[in-house]
C-alpha cells in the first residue's frame, strides 16, 4: 500500500525484535470474544486514477457551471489562486496545533495576523483564533455574555439565520437556559425594536442580532446597541457575509462580534468547512472560549508568538472551561488571512461596492417584472423578491431550465414569506446572468 | 545529531509592517453593471471610511510572507510527529485534489437536492462505512470536530433518556479523560464526576459499580485509554452501565488502534464519535478543520440531528421530518470537505488495507516502546495498541522534567510527543508514531530518545536549556499570559 512505509521483510524484522510471531500477537490484550470475526465490508483498496474518478462521477451528479443565485450564509466570491498555492504548503496544511511554539511560529504568527485583521474588520479589541463556523459561534457568544452577566437569558432577533438559530436552540434548550426570538418589522424587514423593548429586563444575558441580518438588510445597529446597554445587557452582533465589512461600519457598539469568514476563506463546498470568529473587547478577554495567540519574546529577547490564556480551555480547566473547543478552523483561517491580504485596505473596499451594484441590478431588473421587494431597510448583496403571478418555486424551475439556480425559497423558514425568494448576486454574478434570471421572473409574471 | 543541520530562513516581520499606502496584491474584473453609491444606498452612517490599520501588499509580497512564515513550522511532510493521542499520520495528497473538483467545492449547501445527487452519495457512502468500521447502526456526519461530536453525543444520550420520562445529571468521566470529557459534559448541562483508574491504568470495576446509580446518565470513555491500553473489562463496564440504565460512550479519538480488529458497537458501545482528522488522515492543518463523526446504536438513531438522508423514488433527498431530533448542532451538513478527504483515504485502503494500517500502526508503537524501555519510566506495562506512554521519573530525579525532554528533541529533529499527559501519570511522555512512519524514521527518533537519556545523566543543563538550534529560542509563554497582547497594534 502506498501510504504504508514499510516493506513486508521489515514488519517481520520488528516483529521479531518484539518477540512475536505474527502480528495477530500485537492485540493479545483484546480479549477474543471482543475481536472482528470478519473483515470489513469495504471494497478493496484503489488507485488515485480510480477515486479521482469516482469523485469526477458526483461531482457530474451536481451543479458545475451553474451560476448561482443562493447566498444565504454561503457565498460565492472570486478566490486569488495564490490563497491555495500557500494553504496547501505542507508546513501549514501538515502541522499541528501550534503548542511547541519554537517549531510552530510560522502558523502563530499567521494566527496573529488572523487575530488582527478580524479586530480592524469588526471594530472590536480582540479576536480568538476561529471557531468552526459562524453557526456554532453564536452559542459561544450567547454563553460568553452568560458568563460575563451572570444572567441567563438571551434574545434573539428573527433575522438572524435561521440555521444559526436552530444551533442555539439545540445547545441552549439542552442546558435548560432561555432563549426567546424577537420579531421582525415586516416594512423594514428589521427587528422590531418595540418587540425589543418590551422583552428586555434585567434577566437578559444578551441580544443577538445579524447585519446584514438574513434577509440582506441592514440593522440599525446602534439604536439597538443603545436600548440593549440601558438594561444591562450585552449585544451580540452576528456577520455571516463578511464581504459587507468592506463597506458597512463596523459594529463597534457591540460587545461581541460573532460570524462567518467563508467569504474571504473557502468556496462552498456544500456547506463547510468554513470558519467561525469571535471578537470583543479587551475586558472580556478571559472569558472567551477557544484558542487565542499572544506576543510575547524568546529567551534571546526577541519577538515571538505562543498560545496563551490556556487556563480558560478544556485541557487545563476541564469541567469549567469557558468552551469544550479544541479542533477549530486554523487552515480556513489561514485561507482567510491570505485572501485578506492580498485584497487589503482597498481591495475588500472594490469587493463590496461590487457587491452593492451587482445586487442593486439585480433587484432593479427583478422589481421591473412586477415583483414585489417587501421590506424598506438597506441591503447589501441580498434581497428578499415575491414573484408576480406565480409562485416562488416556479421561478426557479425556469432558472433551471436554463442552467440557473436561482434564489432561495424563504417559506422553509418563514411561513409568512411562502412564496418569497431571499436573491443573493456577488461580483461573480454576470450581467448576463442575472439578466436570465430576472427574465424568469417576467416569464413567470406574464403566463 | 546527523538528522539535522542547520540552514537559513528568511526573517521576516508582520504583514502590517510590510504595508505601504496604494500597493494591491488583487485585480477585480471590471464591474459590467452601473456602480452604485454606497452612501445613497446604505445610508450615510452606515458606510466606513476606511478598514483603518489593515494592510497594503502586492501579490509577490504575499507569497513571500507566507512562505518564509511557513519554513518556520514543523510538519508532517517533514518528519515524525509522535504526539500521543493525536494521530498525526500522512496525509494523502490526492485527498486535496478530489476535495477541490469542480461541482464539489463549488457546491452551494441550498442548491436543488436534484442537483446535489452526486454529494447526497459521498455523505451516505461514508456514514455507510463510519457504521461497517465502528460496527455501530447509523451515523451523522454534522459535528464540525471531536468535541463536538461530544457534545452531540451527550445530547443525544439527554434526549434519549428524556423520552423515557427519566432525567439523569451526572456523567462519569475517568481521571484518565480527555480535557474535552469532563467540558464537554458541562456544556451538555451534566454534573461530571470523576472515577479513578486502577493500578494497571484502566477503569476500576468496583469503582465503576460504586458510582453508577440512577442519577447516571453516562460514562465517557476513551478506548484504548489514553495511556494505549485496550479496556479489556470493557464488556462488563456496558453491562454495569446498561444494569442501572445508563449509556457507554466512547471517545473514538484513538480508534487507530481498531479499525479492522474490534469493532465498538460489538463490545457494548450506544455512542461514540470519530475524529476524521486523526483516523482517517484528513490534514489537521495548523489546528484545524477536523470532522467529528458521531455513530449510534438503534435506539438513539431517531434523536440525531436533522437532516438525515433517505431514498425516495426521486433519488435522495433530505429528511427535516424527524420529530425526536435533537435539533441542529451546525449549519448546513458538517465539514463536507473534510468528509469528501476521509471517504478518499478510506476508498484508497479498502476494507482489508484499513486493517493492515492498524496494524502497523500498533507494530510501530510496540517498537518504539521496547526501544524506550530500560532508559525511560514505564508506568504500566499493560501491553500497549497504538501509543505508549513513559514518565520521566528517572530524569526528574537529575531535574530534567518530561517538558525538557520534549523540547530537547526539537534539537534533534522531531516534533515533541504529547507532554504531561495524561494527567495520571506524573510527568507523562505519550508516543504515537502512527502507521505511516518507516523502520528507518521509528530507528532514528528511538536513537534520539537514547541519546537524550544519556545527556540527561552527563549534561541536564544542555537539556533544561533546550532547544538550541531552533531560530527561535524557549518562548516566554509566562510573559504572553501575564500581559495578553493578542493583536497588532502598531509599533513593537
Amino acid at each position: 500500500m502506498r501510504y504504508l512505509p514499510k516493506s513486508q521483510a521489515e514488519r517481520l524484522e520488528m516483529l521479531a525484535a518484539l518477540g512475536l510471531s505474527s502480528p495477530e500477537e500485537l492485540f493479545a490484550s483484546i480479549p477474543t470474544s471482543l475481536r472482528q470475526g470478519k473483515a470489513i465490508a469495504i471494497p478493496p483498496g484503489q488507485s488515485e486514477y480510480e477515486i479521482r474518478d469516482y469523485f469526477e462521477e458526483r461531482a457530474r451528479e451536481s451543479s458545475r457551471g451553474y451560476p448561482c443565485f443562493l447566498g444565504a450564509g454561503a457565498y460565492h466570491h472570486f478566490r486569488p489562486v495564490v490563497v491555495d498555492a500557500i494553504a496547501t504548503r505542507g508546513e501549514f496544511l501538515t502541522a499541528y496545533t501550534p503548542y511547541q511554539a519554537e517549531i510552530s511560529q510560522g502558523i502563530l504568527t499567521s494566527i496573529f495576523e488572523f487575530q488582527t485583521m478580524v479586530a480592524q474588520l469588526t471594530g472590536m479589541d480582540v479576536a480568538n483564533a476561529s471557531m468552526y463556523d459562524g453557526s456554532t459561534a453564536v452559542p459561544e457568544a450567547g454563553m460568553m455574555a452568560a458568563r460575563i452577566t451572570r444572567r441567563e437569558r438571551l434574545l434573539v432577533a428573527r433575522t438572524v439565520h435561521p440555521e444559526y438559530r436552530q444551533v442555539l436552540d439545540t445547545y441552549y434548550r439542552h442546558q435548560d437556559l432561555p432563549a426567546e426570538t424577537v420579531a421582525s418589522d415586516p416594512r423594514t424587514g428589521r427587528i422590531d425594536l418595540g418587540d425589543l423593548e418590551s422583552r428586555l429586563s434585567g434577566h437578559v444575558a444578551a441580544v443577538i442580532i445579524q447585519s446584514p441580518n438574513f434577509f440582506g438588510i441592514v440593522e440599525e445597529t446602534r439604536e439597538v446597541a443603545d436600548l440593549v446597554h440601558r438594561h444591562g445587557a450585552l449585544l451580540v452582533v452576528v456577520v455571516s457575509e463578511a464581504a459587507s465589512l468592506g463597506l458597512l461600519a463596523p459594529p463597534e457598539e457591540a460587545d461581541i462580534v460573532a460570524g462567518e469568514l467563508q467569504s474571504f476563506a473557502h468556496p462552498p463546498s456544500y456547506g463547510g468547512p468554513y470558519v467561525g470568529i469571535l471578537a470583543t473587547k479587551t475586558r472580556h478577554i478571559r472569558q472567551i472560549p477557544g484558542r487565542l495567540v499572544g506576543q510575547t519574546v524568546d529567551s534571546r529577547g526577541r519577538r515571538a508568538y505562543c498560545l496563551t490564556l490556556a487556563t480558560r480551555e478544556q485541557h487545563i480547566r476541564r469541567a469549567r472551561a469557558t468552551s469544550n473547543i479544541c479542533t477549530n478552523q486554523a487552515l480556513v483561517a489561514l485561507m482567510a488571512t491570505v485572501y485578506m491580504t492580498l485584497l487589503g485596505k482597498r481591495g475588500l473596499r472594490e469587493l463590496a461596492e461590487q457587491n452593492l451594484a451587482k445586487a442593486h441590478y439585480l433587484a432593479e431588473a427583478i422589481r421591473a417584472t412586477g415583483a414585489d421587494l417587501p421590506f424598506s431597510g438597506p441591503f447589501f448583496n441580498e434581497f428578499v423578491a415575491v414573484p408576480r403571478g406565480r409562485p416562488a418555486s416556479d421561478v426557479n424551475q425556469l432558472a433551471l431550465d436554463s442552467r440557473i439556480i436561482g434564489g432561495l425559497e424563504l417559506g422553509r423558514f418563514y411561513p409568512e414569506l411562502e412564496g418569497a425568494l431571499l436573491v443573493c448576486a456577488t461580483e461573480t454574478a454576470s450581467r448576463q446572468a442575472m439578466d436570465t434570471y430576472a427574465a424568469c421572473f417576467g416569464e413567470a409574471a406574464n403566463e | 545529531m546527523s538528522r539535522v543541520r542547520r540552514h537559513q530562513t528568511q526573517t521576516e516581520p508582520l504583514i502590517f509592517e510590510r504595508s505601504s499606502p496604494g500597493k494591491v496584491g488583487y485585480q477585480l474584473p471590471g464591474l459590467d453593471v452601473p456602480a452604485v453609491d454606497p452612501k445613497a444606498a446604505l445610508g450615510p452612517g452606515n458606510v466606513r471610511d476606511e478598514i483603518a490599520g489593515f494592510p497594503e501588499v502586492s501579490e509577490v509580497e504575499v507569497i513571500r510572507h507566507f512562505t518564509r512564515l511557513s519554513t518556520w513550522n514543523y510538519a508532517i511532510d517533514l518528519g515524525l510527529y509522535p504526539l500521543g493521542s493525536c494521530t498525526m499520520k500522512y496525509n494523502p495528497r490526492l485527498n486535496e485534489a478530489v476535495a477541490r473538483i469542480e461541482g464539489i467545492v463549488d457546491a452551494h449547501p441550498y442548491q436543488p437536492e436534484s442537483l446535489a445527487q452526486g454529494l447526497l452519495e459521498i455523505q451516505r457512502t461514508l456514514e455507510s462505512y463510519l457504521a461497517e468500521i465502528t460496527g455501530m447502526d447509523a451515523v451523522t456526519l454534522q459535528p464540525a470536530a471531536g468535541a463536538h461530536g461530544e457534545l452531540t453525543g451527550l445530547l443525544l444520550v439527554r434526549a434519549y433518556l428524556e423520552s423515557r420520562g427519566d432525567s439523569r445529571r451526572v456523567v462519569l468521566t475517568p481521571d484518565s479523560a480527555h480535557g474535552t470529557n469532563p467540558a464537554t459534559a458541562a456544556i451538555a448541562g451534566y454534573d461530571v464526576v470523576e472515577i479513578k483508574s486502577n493500578d494497571r491504568g484502566m477503569i476500576d470495576l468496583a469503582a465503576l459499580e460504586a458510582a453508577v446509580n440512577d442519577s447516571v446518565a453516562a460514562l465517557m470513555v476513551t478506548n484504548p485509554n489514553t495511556v494505549g491500553i485496550f479496556e479489556s473489562d470493557i464488556a462488563q463496564v456496558a453491562e454495569i452501565l446498561h444494569r442501572r440504565g445508563a449509556q457507554l460512550y466512547m471517545d473514538g479519538a484513538n480508534m487507530n488502534a481498531l479499525v479492522g480488529i474490534a469493532r465498538p458497537g460489538e463490545f457494548g458501545v450506544d455512542v461514540m464519535h470519530l475524529n476524521l482528522h486523526k483516523t482517517f488522515s484528513t490534514p489537521h492543518g495548523g489546528g484545524g478543520p477536523g470532522a467529528g463523526p458521531v455513530a449510534v446504536m438503534d435506539h438513539l438513531e431517531p434523536f440525531l440531528p436533522v437532516p438525515r438522508i433517505h431514498d425516495t423514488r426521486n433519488g435522495l433527498r433530505y429528511d427535516w421530518n424527524r420529530p425526536q431530533s435533537i435539533g441542529r448542532v451546525r449549519a448546513f451538513y458538517g465539514n463536507f470537505g473534510v468528509l469528501v478527504r476521509a471517504l478518499a483515504y478510506i476508498l484508497a485502503h479498502g476494507g482489508d488495507g484499513l486493517r493492515n494500517a492498524t496494524v502497523d500502526a500498533v507494530l510501530n508503537a510496540n517498537y518504539v516502546r521496547k526501544g524506550l524501555e530500560g532508559h525511560y519510566d514505564l508506568p504500566y506495562d499493560a501491553p500497549s495498541m497504538h501509543e505508549c506512554i513513559f514518565s520521566d521519573a528517572r530524569q526528574a530525579r537529575r531535574g530534567v522534567k518530561t517538558g525538557d525532554i520534549a523540547k530537547r528533541l526539537i534539537d534533534y529533529g522531531f516534533h515533541p510527543y504529547t507532554v504531561s499527559f495524561p494527567l495520571i501519570v506524573r510527568g507523562a511522555l505519550m508516543i504515537e508514531p502512527t502507521e505511516t512512519e518507516s523502520k528507518r524514521e521509528l530507528d532514528e527518533f528511538v536513537a534520539a530518545m537514547q541519546a537524550i537519556a544519556e545527556e540527561v545523566k552527563t549534561d541536564p543543563g544542555l537539556v533544561r536549556g533546550a532547544p538550541v538550534t531552533t531560530r527561535t529560542s524557549k518562548v516566554n509563554e509566562t510573559l504572553a499570559a501575564r500581559k495578553p497582547v493578542v493583536i497588532w497594534t502598531g509599533g513593537q
